[in-house]
């Protein structure tokens, strides 16, 4: 048995933000935002939560697969910024769409975390165990966001991508390869509750939002993309000229550009729309598959690769058959 | 290990190799940014095979300063 995705969608909230936005109140202005990362703009929830987002993405996943909300057995939200630590964004999706019988729950594997959910929702599909699953990347980053920081406030997004699988005869999802290293140096952070208890007084720098060490981001990033390419495609038959197309998780223009700009046999197969959205962490690759299959760039039959890189470190790749 | 250098830089940084010398500054000279260093130090450690320490960075500026920095770690 297979797992087949059958509908994609999308959902940012109604508030583009531009790379001028940011010229008010921080040292940078749009060059300088644009020459170094490839942003534009980027959208900002106006007060929608994390679930608010992934239920209206996973409505237009819903729509486009012919399936009702109560024939799910499945769904799994990949996300960093959870409404809530309790109930899962997922539960929150599930009962927003009514999708009665499904079990549900979170994953958190930073921005890898739908290369993550993809492949946990494959798994059940092909063992058999459910036909239908709901996988969901999204996030609010912008309320992890430090908005006296230019070097990481300027690179996020608010967003959410979904997709519909389904078991299928036919191949889908052909190979997953997933991986994560120690962030010795913690290079990318966004802290969760301190230890403050009876027993602990208030801890001190506790800040509950994002951090980045640049370069060390850079480093991994960039080491990472062709190893991806590289291990989900190994034994599979398959070659780089198999491939239609490469959706990257939308980090950075530069960054993306660099890790590909040694292999000139994919660099045309790479899909951006960093300018757009920013980084929307879990949502970005979800975000670009439905916004090319909305496109109708993908025809049945074509070969594409996801590819997802992160805090953790962490990073997945997945190669489908549309 | 000069000449290499300056090729390197040429080549990523997009400039005449006959502009570069040992005084030449990456950031004011050649208007490399921070993706630009990123970058540079990042082909740098795969030709010469050293691993450059994030806090260091602020230190390299000119060719003179990845010279002497990659000689002293050989």
């Amino acid at each position: 048995m297979y797992s087949k995705i059958i509908g994609a969608g999308f959902y940012v909230p109604d508030n583009m933000v531009k790379n001028e936005f940011f010229e008010s109140f921080l040292d940078t202005n749009d060059e300088w935002i644009s020459s170094r990362t490839g942003i534009k703009s980027r959208f900002f929830s106006k007060g929608e939560n994390t679930s608010d987002l992934g239920t209206k993405a996973a409505e237009m996943a819903l729509d486009e697969s012919g399936l009702k909300a109560d024939e799910l057995d499945m769904i799994v939200f990949a996300t960093m910024t959870p409404d809530m630590y309790m109930p899962s964004t997922a539960c929150i999706v599930k009962k927003n769409i009514g999708a009665e019988k499904a079990f549900a729950f979170d994953i958190g594997a930073a921005c890898s975390g739908f290369m993550y959910a993809l492949t946990v929702a494959s798994q059940f599909i092909e063992n058999g165990s459910v036909r239908n699953a709901l996988v969901i990347g999204g996030e609010v980053m912008s309320k992890a966001l430090d908005f006296s920081d230019r070097s990481t406030a300027v690179l996020f997004g608010d967003g959410a991508g979904a997709v519909v699988l389904a078991a299928s005869q036919e191949p889908g999802i052909i190979k997953s390869y997933l991986g994560a290293k120690d962030d010795s140096k913690l290079s990318l952070v966004l802290e969760a509750l301190p230890v403050e208890n009876p027993f602990v007084e208030k801890a001190e720098g506790s800040t509950n939002k994002l951090a980045m060490e640049g370069r060390e981001v850079f480093k991994f990033s960039t080491q990472v993309v062709g190893q991806a390419i590289d291990e989900v495609l190994k034994d599979t038959g398959y070659g780089y000229e198999d491939v239609k197309m490469i959706i990257p998780h939308q980090a950075n223009y530069r960054l993306i550009d660099y890790a590909i700009g040694k292999n000139k046999n994919l660099q045309d197969k790479f899909y951006l729309n960093v300018d757009r959205y920013g980084n929307t962490s879990a949502g970005s690759v979800a975000i670009a598959l439905s916004e090319v299959r909305q496109k109708g760039l993908l025809k049945p039959g074509d070969l594409i690769i996801l590819l997802g890189f992160g805090g953790g470190f962490t990073w997945g790749s997945l190669l489908i058959k549309i | 290990m000069e000449e290499k250098i300056k090729e390197i830089l040429a080549e990523e940084l997009s400039v005449d190799i006959g502009e570069i010398n040992l005084e030449t500054n990456l950031k004011d000279d050649l208007n490399a940014d921070s993706i630009d260093m990123m970058q540079v130090i990042d082909v740098l450690e795969q030709e010469f095979d050293v691993e450059v320490d994030t806090s260091e960075l602020a230190n390299i500026q000119t060719v003179g300063d990845i010279l002497k920095y990659i000689e002293s770690r050989k």
